[in-house]
This record gives structure tokens, sequence and C-alpha cells, in this order.
């Protein structure tokens, strides 16, 4: 499920330790008082996750994160800041959080902690997709699958498809799909695309060679195929 | 990037579940070799390489040391097409080094890297784009004359069916594991077979020749049919060939294409042909290396006879095909002589060892054979200066003994080897008694 890159962070108030944190984590995030604040101000594509310090209100922190649970859309990445007095809170309440920091925190800690929580996230439970005309690349995992049947292809020729599905329409020259693929070490010239152009036609097959079309003397397009879904 | 492509490897065996990684390496006669690994031996094998005993591979043994590292190219990591799913296999081509890591001199392929090496220092790129020649027969019984599909009787409505449905079945493959195809026809003997492949770089065409020879093998196989590469399997039809199409690109400038010239070839692609043509006889027993491979070279069946060039003669053994008007990067010549029988990572060395050598040296090209040429007798021919090719194995390593050419672009390791292991061959179908001499001798002497 893909959500926004956005952060929701109770209580309203945050702490000048917790804003730094975030800014210089370079998150971006909305303190709210409550649940019914969150939702009004959620994005259209759901909350990346949230932090909730339970240090203060303990009573409301815990009502907070039982309402972002409890959503249609829940909230999958919630950390809780809790005092070390209040570590027995955690207990029975294993649902209502991935993770968790002691205050006063270290900012480092959190710091680790954020990145990791949202990094598996990201490749966790949304695996990037790139999806063009019955064609699906995964850049987690650099599998490829065409019409639903698994497309084995080399490296290079898994980072030409990758780099064109991701432009579709652009038209690039030889020389640009050189340096932006291969980097600046590759000596075999600009032919060296045109037979991995040949070699993906090939593997994608004849009838569908066409999603990789040749514009005649300038270079290469992906989509716009005459067959393509 | 080498550690990206390592990545990428490991991970494709993971997430499609391949249950087995076959080393695939080439030995000096051209044979491919392969033994598998486990998927959890492979980030080692990516690593350090995979040990094995090299001593039993043709062309391998050494006197002191017997133990090479087989190194796996990622760039030719491929999961088999034609393996169950399920039990999902790949093949990854492999680099053959000595325990210390250094190159290993019995390896074909570390022989056309270094080659390759030597005209890319130069400037050049050297690019290949073979027509591959078979045959399809019905199972091969011991001492019989093979029988092609198409004349079976057995099946005779649907046998021609059946090749064409192998061949489909083989180009599908082919295309599937990254080896695109250009043309594919029906020759003019029963049963046989042309494939035609797209240009690439000399190495990753050598890789892909092994590739071929395996994949038609193999499908033939499933569908209990042979298949074969053997130079002149029928007497008295034309035997197969692996015409290749050379050029040489400098940058991304084909240096065989000149527009000054009537038939648009640079200074460059005659001294090329030049090379070619001058020590053609020494490089012959390397491209055409089996007792066999000289029952094709003989005048009638299109293969090559004389060392000479010519624009359109299907005869000569350096043919200049016209490119499609205004296709510069098309501008190539055809060196016919070669059999598919051959080790492609040797043949393509002594190729370009050869067309090199008359670059470097600046060889002029004779002028283009007259069309008549074709038609005359040995005496004629001698007398107009122009050689043949060897007529035997024998003759062909007697002229190859003498090569510094050859033993450079080969190494001395796989000269001598290969002139020892070859003698032996010509010395042993010297000791047979032919059908021919029975037939010809044993009531009339």
């Amino acid at each position: 499920m893909a959500t926004s890159d956005m952060i929701v962070v109770f209580p309203a108030n945050p702490t000048p330790d917790l804003v730094r944190t975030l800014d210089l984590g370079g998150y971006r995030w909305k303190a709210v008082s409550g649940a019914d604040e969150a939702g009004k101000c959620e994005p259209q594509a759901g909350w990346m996750g949230a932090i909730i310090t339970c240090d203060e209100d303990p009573e409301n922190a815990w009502a907070f994160a039982r309402a972002l649970r409890k959503r249609d859309n829940a909230v999958d990445s919630v950390i809780v800041l809790v005092s070390g007095t209040q570590l027995g809170d955690l207990e029975l309440r294993d649902d209502l959080f991935d993770d968790f920091c002691l205050t006063p925190f270290h900012p480092r800690e959190l710091e680790a902690r954020l990145r990791h929580l949202f990094s598996s996230t990201e490749s966790g439970l949304r695996p990037e997709l790139v999806e063009h005309s019955g064609l699906i690349l995964n850049l987690e995992t650099y599998q490829a699958t065409f019409n639903g049947h698994a497309l084995d292809l080399t490296f290079m020729e898994y980072e030409l498809l990758k780099f064109l599905a991701q432009n579709p329409g652009k038209v690039f020259t030889r020389e640009m799909l050189l340096s932006r693929v291969w980097g600046y070490e590759y000596y075999g010239g600009a032919r060296t695309v045109d037979v991995h152009v040949r070699r993906l036609r090939a593997k994608l097959g004849e009838e569908h060679a066409n999603l990789i079309q040749t514009v005649r003397s300038v270079g290469y397009r992906f989509g716009q195929s005459r067959w393509g879904s | 990037m080498m550690d990206q492509h390592r990545d990428y490897v490991l991970r494709t065996v993971e997430e499609r579940g391949v249950r087995l990684v076959r080393l695939w390496f080439t030995d000096v006669l051209g044979t491919l070799k392969s033994f598998a690994i486990s998927p959890a031996e492979l980030e080692n094998a990516l690593e350090d390489g995979m040990t094995f005993d090299g001593s039993s591979i043709d062309g391998y043994s050494r006197v002191q040391e017997a133990d090479v590292l087989a190194v796996p190219d990622p760039n030719t990591f491929e999961v088999l097409p034609w393996v169950d799913n399920k039990a999902a296999e790949a093949r990854v081509i492999c680099d053959v080094r000595n325990l210390d890591g250094s190159i290993f001199e019995g390896d074909p392929r570390q022989v056309l890297r270094r080659n390759l090496d030597a005209a890319r220092a130069m400037g050049y790129e050297f690019l290949i784009a073979p027509d591959m020649e078979y045959f399809y027969f019905e199972p091969p019984v011991r001492g019989q004359i093979p029988v092609p599909l198409d004349e079976g009787g057995f099946f005779d409505l649907t046998t021609t069916d059946v090749a064409s449905s192998l061949r489909k079945q083989t180009i599908r493959t082919l295309e599937t594991m990254g080896i695109p195809v250009e043309y594919s026809f029906h020759e003019d003997a029963p049963s046989q077979q042309e494939i035609d492949l797209r240009h690439t770089d000399a190495l990753s065409m050598a890789d892909s020749v092994m590739t071929f020879r395996m994949i038609v093998k193999e499908i033939a196989a499933m569908n209990n049919v042979h298949a074969t590469f053997m130079p002149k399997p029928l007497e008295g039809v034309q035997g197969s060939g692996m015409h290749l199409h050379l050029s040489l690109f400098s940058g991304d400038t084909n240096a065989f294409y000149s527009a000054d010239d009537p038939n648009n070839l640079s200074p460059i692609a005659k001294s090329f042909m030049a090379g070619l043509l001058r020590h053609a006889a020494e490089i012959t027993a390397v491209t055409n290396q089996t007792v066999n491979s000289y029952k094709r070279l003989v005048p009638g069946f299109e293969a090559p006879v004389h060392i000479s060039w010519a624009r359109n003669n299907r005869s000569g053994l350096i043919r200049v095909p016209i490119p499609k008007r205004g296709s510069i990067s098309a501008t190539r010549i055809e060196y016919r002589s070669p059999d598919p029988a051959c080790n492609p990572y040797l043949a393509f060395s002594v190729i370009l060892a050869a067309g090199m050598k008359g670059i470097r040296e600046g060889y002029e090209l004779e002028p283009e054979a007259d069309a008549n040429l074709f038609e005359m007798d040995d005496a004629a021919l001698d007398k107009l200066g122009i050689r043949q090719l060897p007529q035997s194995l024998n003759d062909a390593l007697k002229v190859m003994e003498t090569s510094e050419l050859v033993q450079e672009a080969l190494g001395e390791h796989i000269f001598e080897w290969f002139l020892r292991n070859k003698r032996h061959e010509w010395r042993e179908y010297k000791t047979q008694v032919t059908p021919f001499e029975l037939n010809r001798y044993l009531k009339s002497l």
C-alpha cells in the first residue's frame, strides 16, 4: 500500500529536541492534538507513520495510538516515546506500536530508529514497482514480469529496461542511455546500447518488440506500443 | 558495477527459486563443459571462483598442477528456459584461472579476451554475426548413414513440420536467452537448417555460439531428434558451414566503411582482408578442425576452395556482401570457410589476429577474383598464382605448425596441445580402411 511521506506527531506541542531530530532527518511532519485533527489533515495517500510522545499525557496518547490503529486506513509505522517509569505501560499494548524510545531520548538513537522503521516500511510493505503495458519491474527484488510471466534478464538488460520504463514516451539518444545506464567506465560505444535493445526485444518476444521503439537517427523510446495494453 | 552485478545475480537466484547453477566453460576442442553448484555456493563462487580438477578436461592438462578455478562472469548469468519453472536452473559462463588468480593459458575464453584486448589497444572493437548451419536426423545408429527427417518416409507428410517446429522452438529459446536471431530457413540439403544470429561483440558471440549449439541439440533431443554440427554428414549434398560476417568498429564508426571506395571498403577493411587471405591457410586447422571438415571444402557445394575474394560469388573465401543502401554500419566482410564444429573462441582469435596483422603491416589487397576462377582446374590456378585452402586436416596442420601468427594468437600451451591432439586424430584416420576403398578396389585388384 502506497502512502505519503508525511508523519503525524502527537501531541500538538512537540519538544524542541523532537522537532530538531525530525527536521535534521529531512522528515515531513505535522503535529496534531488528537485523532479528529489527524483525520482532518491526513494527506490523500495516508500517513507514512506516527510519533507519539506518551510522557506528558499518557492517557490521551494511548487513546490516540489506538485510534490510529482502529481506522480503516490504519497507520502502519508507529513509534512511541515513553519515560523510564512508563515502561510497564507497554505491556499488553504491543499491538499499538512498532517501536519505542525512552525519553529523554538521544537524538542519534531516535534518528536511527526512525530510519529503520521507515526504511522497512518502504522496502517490506510496499515494494517499488514500475508498471507499463503489462511489464512490471520490482525495484526491490530486481525481478521483472511481462504479462504475468517471469522475464529473465541480465543485470545490464534489467538496468536499461528499468531506465526506459521509468521514462516512458521520452526519446533518448544512445549516448544518453550509455552514460545514464552504463556509466563512464564502459568503452563498448553506443552500439552496446543497440545490442542490449535487441536482446531485450528478443526476450520480450516478437509481438512486443515494439515496446522499445527505434526513433530513426535519434535513439530509442519506451512505450506507445501498438500492441501494448 | 561488479558488486551490483553480483548482487543482481544472487538476488535473482533467490527470487526465481533457482535450485542449481551450472558453471559453463569450454575445453580446447570447443566442447561445452559444465558442473553444477548449489545456490548457497554461488556467492563464494562469484567472489573467489570454484576449484575443479582440470586434468580431465581436453587441453587443460598440465604437468605440475591439475587444479584450476572457474570464475563466473556475472554478465552471462541466465535462467535456463527449458527447465521446469518449479526447480529452475541457471547457467553462468566462467573464465578459468590458476589457483593464484592468474590467467590460465589453457582456457580458450582467455585466449579470445587477450586477442580482443590487443585489437582494442589499437582502437578497434571486433563484431561478428555467424550463419549457423546444421542438420536434423533421426536418432543415429552406429555405422549407419544418417537419416534426414525430411526423407524419413515413415512420417513423410509431417516431418517437414517437425523440423520447422523444432526450429521455431529453438529460436524462441535462443531469444529468451538473449541471443537475437536475424533470419532462419531450411537450407538446400535435406533436413539442413540455417539460423543467422545478429551481430555482437566477439566475446559475447563466442559465448552465444556455445549456447546455440547446446540449445539446438537440447531442443532436438527433447523431441527425440538428433541435431548435428558435423561439417559434412551426408555425401553428395552441401555441408554445414559457419560463415562469419565480420567488421571492426572504432568507437561508433564502422572502420570497414569508406564513402570513397566503389565497394565502400575502407583501407582498413582491405588490409584486414589481405591479412586474412595471406594467413588463411595457417588458421584453417583452427577454423576447420576435424578430418570431416575438409570433405566440406570441395568444389561444387558453395564452400570455398580457393584463397580469393569476390563481391558476390559464394565460392570465394571472402565475400563482400552489398549492404542495403545507405547502411554504413552494415558494411562487412563474410569469411566463409569456418564450420560450426570449431571452437568459436579460438577461431575468432586466429581470424582477428590474421586481419589485424594485415592492418598493422599495411598489406595490399589483391584484385577481386574473376568469376571464371571457380571453373578452372588446379594447373591453370597455379599459373595465376592462386592458392587453395589446405585439402586435409594433415595439410592444415603442416601449415599451422610453421605459423608464428597462430602460435602467438593461441599462446604456446594451446598451440602445442592442439597440434598434438590433431596429429593424433589424423593418424587414427589414416589407418582406417574406408567403404570407398573396399568398393573400388576389393573386386578389381
